[in-house]
């Protein structure tokens, strides 16, 4: 399976104005909100619906919906919390839409629709001052209450899964998984859960501190569909990485890595073939299920990667789930 | 089926903390932490409540150094709030690596308190302890949210009925809780850790006899018959009835250990300061304690107490830290050097230079061995430089106490010792930084070398004077700032024309071995090497000095420089510039009818003097303090980093205890000077300055636009893009600062030079340096919020200061995007900052070296870029702008001009 590349990149083209950023409703909003992209799904789905389109004309199986940042935690640098289950609402509603429309045109090709949970801005495990470590400047129980409402707004809107992405602290990660847990018992429905760290750097540990393996272990309680590894990195030196889960995890294993790493202009120039190449050495080994891009890719990427992919066979689980093994 | 049979198909029990922990029947046994347990540990209990959380952490940090693979965390006493302990303590052990590694056991017999814990853990821990002693209802609903918040559980023998202290009773609860929670909850067999209640023995009690013997039985049959489920228990229990009698205790706990994972139990609370080595409890005690355990005889308590009455109080003591003074003069010199203690360094010199003939031998002999040792240590990556460094004191403080004895031996018999190679080093002219150097002098000076240091702003006349009168045999240049490198081309010119052969080592932040291979190489005959850092300088230097290696390794340098200037006239064709008319039409498009510019606060000058440190010191960035002392990697994960994280974390204590001492004393005095004026841009890319009514023209900032072809979309920047063009009723201004954090320097350092302390020298001008920074950085978030005020909303924290999450940007003459050092001229003569005590020299740095200059723009698309290389077109315009001179434009320019 093939996921879709960066929102963010995409929106950048558009150049994009502060005046894109609100509606009638938004025209009065104090604060300015240029730059808080997730937005856009109730400003501007004409552009959000436009790069969902070009994904999956690229070749992606599944999209992600605009919502990284929508939760009251993050939308709270643009004092606008109340709007957070609109928000994701919408960017789930445009996303369904887009996919319905590609699925009816090719029912042998089913698309989907992943609902993306960002890490928020606060880490739950870490501290932000360094002269008191044992601050937190934010708790496990309001990243719970706020994850719940962020995937109410996703499930509601119509995604097909949740992706809990670009975990940089396992703690918010196991708030959300708690959340959505808590969420699933009191809607009476389930949809599957992928879940995907980041790897900060060549210590090969995500930024809170633990190893790819002491992560697959801290969120392997809760009922995943895949566990992966994104961002921060390019896809070569996320291999590694992947070979960790590939060879421990009871689930399927994801990847969407960055084009690359950023130049000194912070601006990612892997290409499209550079980056689809890096991506082949993962399939040529069976180590994911599912491919895709983070920073820096854009559909030209997907439509390289997705053509490597379709050379391939998936994963095959070496370590089976607990349950069935007993 | 035996218990091995069982535990061959066993799922393995995984747990984390920063580090996975996978328990699988090779694992024999896995040993929990426990002095972490305010029940358990008076010592823990006092710093508890004495809220001395520091020395409690150190307590946890024992136990992990000491093999325990998970840490009990227990805080439940009357007199505490367990809830806030359990959090503020979880907290804190979640910032110590070397702790956080290792999965947490959260000990309560308080379910808020369990909860409260199971929040903090961002890996799985275990829970101790659920049990279905407050009902089914309860314990399920317990069991549930364990397996949400993703750990494993402790369930005790315990029901509603009480604790189970019978074999049957234990076996029938355990039973009865393992069906629950794998068939009403699917709870994970493997996360279940059975606590089969571990009892006194030898109590004198009648029904206390056979409590042992049941325990072990129960583990038998639990591991035989509850597939995947582990069993644990608190064994300082069992020896309670010989409180005080550590010898027998430590035997029971042994003996009872022994015997329980025989029978499969595979966990445990145990301190494992509190065990004998089973096979080294003497027969005669192992024989009764055994008795005892097993109940074996109807007399073995007796037996027990009899003999325990013959030993008591005869444990075994912990070694003492000072063994090392036991050893021979020379294994002491040996030790303190390698681990650079100070603190007997006289007394053990002296002692061994009575020892010895000379005190000559001494020097040659155990210091110099000891000395090897580092230089070979740290060549092979196993020590660190503060280690180098504080190795090095010992060394230059053994060695002065020997001076005195050493001059009086010359004068006697008029012979001087073998002269080691000798290496001068000198920061060149008009460059004040010296940090790196005196880091190389120490290096060398470790490895036997002997170094002549002439310090800083030294002019080649005096470098080359000293190279020939002390006959060294190889000057090792240094510098930080761009001209310095034109500098250093000097000096070799120089070399060359006074015949020298001598080989010439090039160091510091500016230079590169491509500058090294194109600039100096071409115009000095002798070697010329290019020494990337500190730990580089002792196998060149080696190489060069060796009448083996010196001619090969010369003709090698020579050789591979030659080629890189081959390929760099290569390069330098494939370069796309364009005109600068060209670059102009491309600049950074900003839209100024739209955007508006505040107001300054202020407007014109406003001085900062004595500021407090304190304050300052809350702003500063410690990633470059750890880069100075060679110890790669960010702030603060490099504490916890798996190489050179000890290290760094003595370093960052010895750097906050001098901080400190300097904030105490006053000992640095921090002055500021901020300007914020009226300002246009003009076509040539430049920014006309007004005074404070904008009225009269005050001065001329110049700038460099990039000349380098562009992406589709890229401008070609320049930083007087960021500044409205001259327009009627819209003003536009421009701020500009001037910091030091050095003044006072030189008489603190002064002390420690007397001292023979490079450590502490290298440490306070580094502190200084760090200060400077985070002073510019204080009032750069001053001048957005407050006295500029464009950005009097922004509430950034710490962190995102240093990832410059902020609107506007303050770059500094001399850095990447406005290389000229010359246009701190205009800078320093607006601010007077020369008032403040800060100087320029000849070659535009900034003394006292602790000191940082720049401008503020304020524009919301302003960003940071780097120039790149540029045209003679610009070069020739820019010269006439500024009224100098080609040539003069052109050598200040030198490293950014595209052409030769």
């Amino acid at each position: 399976m093939v996921l879709d590349g960066a929102m963010g990149t995409m929106i950048q083209r558009y150049k994009l104005e502060e005046k894109d950023f609100r509606n009638d409703r938004l025209k009065d909003h104090p604060y300015p909100l240029k730059g808080n992209n997730d937005l856009l799904s109730i400003t501007r789905p004409d552009v959000i619906k436009a790069i969902h389109r070009q994904y999956f004309e690229a070749g992606a199986d599944i999209i992600e919906t605009n919502t990284f940042g929508s939760t009251t935690v993050a939308q709270a640098d643009y004092h606008l919390e109340s709007w957070v289950y609109e928000i994701n609402f919408q960017g789930a509603k445009i996303a369904r839409e887009v996919a319905d429309e590609f699925t009816k045109n090719e029912p042998q090709k089913p698309r989907f629709v992943a609902g993306s949970m960002g890490p928020t801005t606060k880490l739950a495990s870490m501290s932000p001052d360094v002269n008191n470590p044992g601050y937190r400047a934010i708790t496990f129980d309001q990243l719970v209450v706020a994850f719940k409402e962020q995937a109410k707004g996703l499930i509601d809107g119509g995604v097909d899964l949740l992706l809990i992405e670009t975990i940089t602290d396992t703690l918010n990660a196991k708030a959300a998984l708690f959340a959505i847990q808590e969420l699933f018992d009191e809607m009476g429905k389930q949809i599957p859960i992928m879940i995907s760290g980041t790897i900060t750097d060549a210590s090969g540990r995500i930024l809170s501190g633990q190893t790819t393996e002491a992560f697959l272990i801290s969120v392997s309680h809760a009922p995943l569909l895949t566990i992966g590894l994104n961002c921060a990195l390019g896809a070569s030196a996320l291999r590694p990485y992947l070979q960790i889960l590939d060879e421990k995890a009871p689930f399927f294993v994801s990847a969407h890595p960055n084009a690359g790493l950023p130049n000194e202009f912070g601006q990612y120039d892997q290409g499209p073939q550079d980056m689809a190449d890096q991506v082949e050495e993962y399939l040529k080994e069976g180590l994911v299920n599912i491919v895709g891009g983070c920073c820096g890719s854009t559909p030209d990427h997907i439509r390289k990667i997705a053509e490597a992919a379709k050379k391939y066979k998936p994963r095959v689980i070496h370590s089976a789930p607990v349950e069935e093994s007993i | 089926m035996s218990v091995q049979e069982t535990t061959s198909k066993q799922v393995p029990l995984k747990l984390s903390g920063f580090e996975a922990v996978v328990i699988t029947p090779a694992s024999n046994f896995v040993n929990i932490g426990e002095r972490t347990n305010v029940t358990g540990s008076a010592k823990f209990l006092k710093l508890i409540k004495e809220d001395k959380f520091d020395q409690a952490l150190e307590v946890a940090l024992e136990q992990v150094r000491g093999g325990a693979q998970v840490i009990d965390v227990n805080m439940d006493e009357g007199m505490l709030d367990s809830k806030q302990a359990m959090i503020k303590y979880l907290n804190l052990m979640a910032s110590e690596p070397e702790i956080a590694a290792v999965p947490v056991m959260i000990d309560s017999s308080k379910w808020e308190v369990i909860e409260a814990g199971l929040k903090c853990l961002q890996g799985k821990g275990i829970v101790n302890s659920i049990s279905l002693k407050g009902g089914e209802e309860e314990f399920i609903r317990q069991a549930k949210l364990v397996k949400r918040y993703g750990a494993a559980t402790v369930v005790m023998a315990f029901d509603e009925h009480g604790q189970a202290d019978t074999y049957e009773r234990r076996i029938s609860i355990c039973k009865r809780a393992y069906d629950i929670l794998t068939q009403k909850i699917k709870f994970p067999p493997e996360d279940i850790i059975f606590d089969p209640n571990i009892f006194p023995v030898a109590t004198g009690i009648e029904e206390h006899r056979n409590y042992a013997v049941d325990f072990f039985k129960a583990a038998k049959w639990i591991r035989e018959n509850l597939p995947h489920a582990h069993v644990s228990g608190g064994v300082s229990n069992v020896s309670f009835s010989f409180r005080g009698n550590q010898l027998v205790r430590e035997a029971m706990h042994s003996a009872f250990l022994y015997h329980a994972i025989k029978n499969g139990m595979d966990m445990g609370i145990v301190n494992p300061t509190m065990l004998e080595v089973y096979d080294e409890i003497p027969k005669d005690l192992l024989e009764r304690v055994e008795d005892v355990l097993l109940n074996r005889r109807e007399d073995s308590t007796e037996r027990l107490l009899e003999f325990a009455e013959t030993v008591k109080g005869a444990a075994k003591k912990k070694e003492a830290d000072d063994e090392w003074r036991k050893g021979t003069v020379e294994e002491r010199l040996n030790h303190a050097l390698v681990k650079g203690i100070i603190d007997f360094i006289d007394a053990d010199t002296e002692e061994a230079r009575l020892k010895y003939e000379k005190p000559l031998h001494v020097i040659e002999g155990p210091l110099m061995n000891g000395m090897n040792i580092v230089g070979d240590l740290f060549g092979a990556g196993k020590m660190f430089l503060p280690q180098v460094v504080k190795s090095a004191r010992v060394m230059k403080k053994s060695v002065a106490y020997l001076t005195p004895f050493l001059e009086e031996e010359k004068k006697k018999s008029g012979m001087v010792g073998k002269p080691n190679a000798r290496i001068l080093l000198a920061t060149v002219k008009g460059d004040v930084h010296d940090i790196g150097k005196n880091i190389v002098g120490v290096v060398l000076s470790c490895n036997n070398y002997e170094v002549i240091d002439l310090g800083v702003m030294v002019p080649t006349e005096k470098i080359i004077e000293a190279a020939k009168r002390e006959k060294v045999d190889v000057v090792g240049l240094s510098g930080l700032i761009t001209p310095s490198l034109d500098e250093m081309v000097h000096v070799a010119k120089e070399m060359e024309h006074e015949k020298m052969k001598l080989p010439l080592l090039i160091g510091g932040a500016t230079t590169s071995r491509i500058h090294t291979a194109v600039k100096i190489d071409p115009v000095y005959s002798g070697p010329v090497v290019h020494v990337l850092d500190a730990s580089r300088s002792v196998p060149v230097a080696s190489e060069l000095i060796s009448p083996n290696t010196r001619e090969s390794f010369q003709q090698k340098m020579k050789s591979e420089y030659q080629a890189m200037r081959k390929d760099h006239e290569g390069r330098q064709q494939l370069k796309n510039y364009i005109p600068l008319a060209e670059a102009r039409k491309n600049k950074v498009n900003i839209d100024w009818n739209s955007s508006e510019v505040l107001a300054p606060k202020i407007i014109g000058k406003k001085t900062l003097e004595n500021y407090s440190l304190e304050e300052i010191a809350k702003y500063i960035d410690w990633t470059p303090f750890f880069q100075t002392w060679m110890l790669a990697g960010r702030y603060p994960k490099i504490l916890e980093d798996e190489v050179v994280g000890h290290e760094a974390k003595k370093l960052f204590n010895d750097a906050q205890q001098m901080l400190a001492q300097i904030i105490r004393n006053k000992s640095l005095q921090a002055n500021g000077v901020i300007a914020i004026y009226p300002c246009h841009s003009t076509a040539t890319d430049d920014v006309v300055l007004h005074n404070e009514n904008g009225q009269k023209e005050i001065g001329t900032l110049h700038f460099l636009r990039q000349q380098n072809k562009k992406a589709e979309g890229l401008p070609n920047f320049c930083l007087s893009d960021l500044i409205r063009p001259a327009t009627k009723d819209k003003a536009d201004y421009i701020g500009m600062f001037a910091v030091t954090a050095g003044i006072g320097l030189e008489n603190l350092i002064e002390k420690f030079k007397a001292d023979h302390d490079d450590y502490s020298e290298i440490m306070a001008k580094a502190l200084a340096d760090r200060l400077a920074e985070a002073f510019a950085e204080l009032l750069h978030q001053k001048v957005r919020t407050e006295y500029w005020g464009y950005a009097h909303n922004e509430n950034a924290s710490a962190e995102e200061l240093i990832e410059e999450k902020y609107q506007g940007i303050r770059p500094a003459p001399g850095y990447p995007a406005c290389p000229d050092h010359t246009e701190k001229r205009t800078i320093f003569d607006l601010l007077k900052a020369e008032e403040l005590g800060i100087k320029l020299t000849e070659s535009f740095a900034m003394y006292p070296a602790s000191s940082v200059s720049g401008y503020y723009f304020s524009h919301p698309q302003s960003k940071y870029f780097g120039l790149g290389k540029i045209e003679k077109d610009q070069v020739e315009e820019y010269a006439s702008r500024k009224g100098a001179t080609l040539a003069e434009t052109e050598r200040w320019l030198a490293p950014n001009l595209s052409y030769n």
